[in-house]
């Protein structure tokens, strides 16, 4: 007690006068000859605790923003994979051939692949999380074993679940296409379809099964989080349950569907694994590029090591012109 | 209860009907792969992809899976157990250097560490492989320190993977300590502080061992991230050798062959998750947690 109260005094006095201050009669300032600016800054906090944050400071500082850095860098050469990359002479020749490419191998189709899935990816995963999330809220029974097993794809690798859907949508034998049949309709090839939009469904419909239940258990959390009293006066004033989700609930929900969107679509930017998985390093046959495989196939397969890295600048202003929002609001609401 | 009244019999019935289904929606592809696991080649074609076959039940697939695994899962057990230690514990200590001290800057900081988070790996893919193949080429330097039996140098490529998942795992390892630090009682670590522990000292005897739940969390998720991650085996071990991780084994399994032998694709898919599985299994709770940070 007595050093929280000293501490207090110490708070209040504010002048760094601490060691008067004790009352056990201890000394923890340094030495009285080591005043002045440099000795005041090796006590201060930011260095002592220096051992602490430094070594994760120093890794991510290397490896996430001195490597965004340097693929900044190369972007701005024309480093093909042999040699080293020149350094002498900058230009933007690599953002240029971006928007000068047409057809279904083009940079355009891979930028729009990209966008239609992000979007429907997310919004379906978010509407069909929140509905399952309002079932589960229903005081029900067994409730952590519903979850649980709404969570359960979620543990797994995405090259697993690539692998088990390429089995689901296969026409030889794989489940899809047999549930399709006994309704009478005929296998249809999903993973191999000529129709770019089909192969796309079915890769957003897998997604939405490996992450609902992410989008769920954010949604269980935002509506445990509010109190019963609002269930309660609407409950008195007779709205319908319906109206009463719509119109008192769901808009509470704001920062569940917050979070829950920008993490949701940071993972359709990753899903490279899924389709490197499901497609391999060969281009694909119609236009079902996203840029996450695009950005590898070309600078890891094709050696154009630049003008991938230029695909990666793209990948990484989409994924942040999400985030920075979203970061800024988490500041501003005093959260970080 | 948080949810609104319970409404009629025939309303609950429904909702059960209605989650029960879902239950299948999750369940039925896990179920089908692991029963088509079990199956002959010749079973498979003549049974329901949900059913088992049990004239032709046999654990061949299996075991042929885990034949065409077994030095992937080697290699993913050795990167992946170490990785995931030292980016929990580098984790922790940062959100304790960014938490409980008083520095301008360190939100900053922090911030820094949150939107690392968010980064598609693609951004820095080329220069990671630059890195640790032209400037610290781990498996030319390693070489001759290697001593584990059945290591080759190729092995280096698995230490350069392993050093990246700890730097990319930090920033979300930092994000669940430091929340949990918040919540630590400042008093405790004031006290502690007045009465002149050190830094260092308060880390270990006070904020180490209330970890020790968040510890959980965080060796979970990240256990689960490393394991089922294939990119960056992809780029930093490259195409195949003695190196190469089991998510990336998995990839090549069953397409060599002529007709594609899903018994064999769906044991080797399981033989992967194997692992997480378990994990999800017997730790779902602090998975949960680790996944909705």
């Amino acid at each position: 007690m007595d050093a929280i109260r000293s501490w207090l005094r110490r708070r209040r006095s504010n002048d760094g006068s601490e060691r008067e201050l004790r009352t056990d009669g201890g000394v923890t300032g340094a030495p009285e000859r080591e005043e002045g600016l440099i000795a005041r800054y090796r006590r201060s906090d930011a260095v002592r605790s220096a051992p602490f944050w430094l070594p994760a400071f120093l890794l991510v500082g290397l490896f996430v923003y001195g490597a965004i850095f340097w693929n900044i860098l190369i972007s701005l050469t024309d480093y093909s994979g042999l040699g080293d990359p020149q350094y002498g002479s900058f230009d933007l020749e690599n953002y240029g051939r971006l928007f000068s490419e047409t057809g279904s191998y083009s940079f355009t189709n891979a930028f729009v692949n990209t966008v239609i899935l992000l979007i429907a990816f997310t919004l379906i995963c978010l509407a069909f999380g929140l509905v399952v999330a309002i079932l589960v809220d229903r005081d029900i029974r067994y409730e952590n074993t519903f979850r649980t097993i709404y969570l359960l794809p979620m543990s797994l690798s995405f090259v697993v679940t690539a692998k088990m859907w390429l089995w689901m949508f296969s026409s030889d034998g794989g489940l899809v296409n047999v549930l399709l049949g006994v309704v009478g309709i005929g296998p249809i090839d999903f993973i191999r379809n000529p129709d770019p939009n089909v192969q796309l469904a079915a890769v957003t419909f897998a997604l939405i099964w490996q992450f609902s239940g992410y989008a769920m258990v954010v949604y269980l959390a935002g509506l445990r989080a509010i109190p019963d009293e609002h269930f309660e006066a609407a409950r008195v004033d007779g709205a319908s349950l319906v109206r009463m989700y719509w119109r008192v609930i769901i808009p509470q929900l704001r920062t569940a569907t917050v979070s829950a969107s920008v993490v949701l679509m940071v993972f359709a930017l990753k899903a490279f694994d899924f389709l490197r998985a499901l497609y391999g390093s060969s281009t694909p046959s119609v236009g079902t590029d996203i840029l996450a495989t695009k950005m590898v196939r070309v600078a890891f397969d094709n050696n154009q090591v630049a003008y991938g890295s230029a695909i990666a600048v793209v990948l990484f202003v989409m994924a942040f012109s999400i985030v920075t929002p979203y970061l800024y609001s988490e500041y501003r609401r005093g959260a970080l | 209860m948080s949810g609104p009244d319970q409404g009629s019999t025939l309303s609950r019935v429904g909702l059960y009907v209605v989650l029960v289904g879902l239950v299948l929606f999750y369940l039925l592809p896990l179920e089908a792969g692991i029963v088509t696991s079990f199956k002959t080649t010749g079973a498979y074609g003549s049974t329901q992809p949900f059913l088992p076959a049990f004239d032709g039940l046999t654990l061949e697939k299996w075991t042929g899976a885990f034949d065409e695994l077994s030095g992937g899962l080697f290699n993913s057990v050795i990167m992946a157990v170490p990785a995931t230690a030292m980016s929990a514990l580098i984790g922790s200590m940062a959100a304790y250097g960014l938490t409980n001290v008083d520095w301008r800057g360190q939100v900053g900081i922090y911030t820094l560490f949150i939107a690392g988070i968010f980064v598609p790996y693609q951004a820095v893919l080329v220069p990671l492989k630059r890195f640790w193949s032209q400037w610290v080429p781990l498996d030319v330097w390693l070489e001759p320190l290697w001593l584990l039996p059945g290591l080759t140098s190729d092995h280096g490529g698995l230490f350069a993977l392993m050093i990246t998942h700890v730097a990319y795992g930090i920033p979300i390892c930092t994000l669940l300590f430091r929340s949990y630090y918040k919540a630590v009682s400042d008093e405790m670590v004031e006290a502690a502080r007045l009465d002149g522990a050190s830094i260092r000292r308060i880390y270990r005897r006070i904020i180490l061992p209330l970890s020790v739940p968040m510890f959980a969390v965080a060796l979970i998720y990240q256990f689960t991230q490393i394991w089922n991650d294939l990119l960056f085996a992809l780029i930093l071990i490259g195409g195949s050798g003695d190196a190469a991780v089991v998510t990336q084994e998995l990839v090549g399994v069953g397409q060599a062959q002529e007709a594609t032998d899903f018994p064999l694709q769906m044991a080797a898919a399981f033989v992967t998750a194997l692992p997480t599985l378990l994990v999800y299994i017997f730790f779902g709770e602090q998975f949960a947690k680790g996944v909705t940070a």
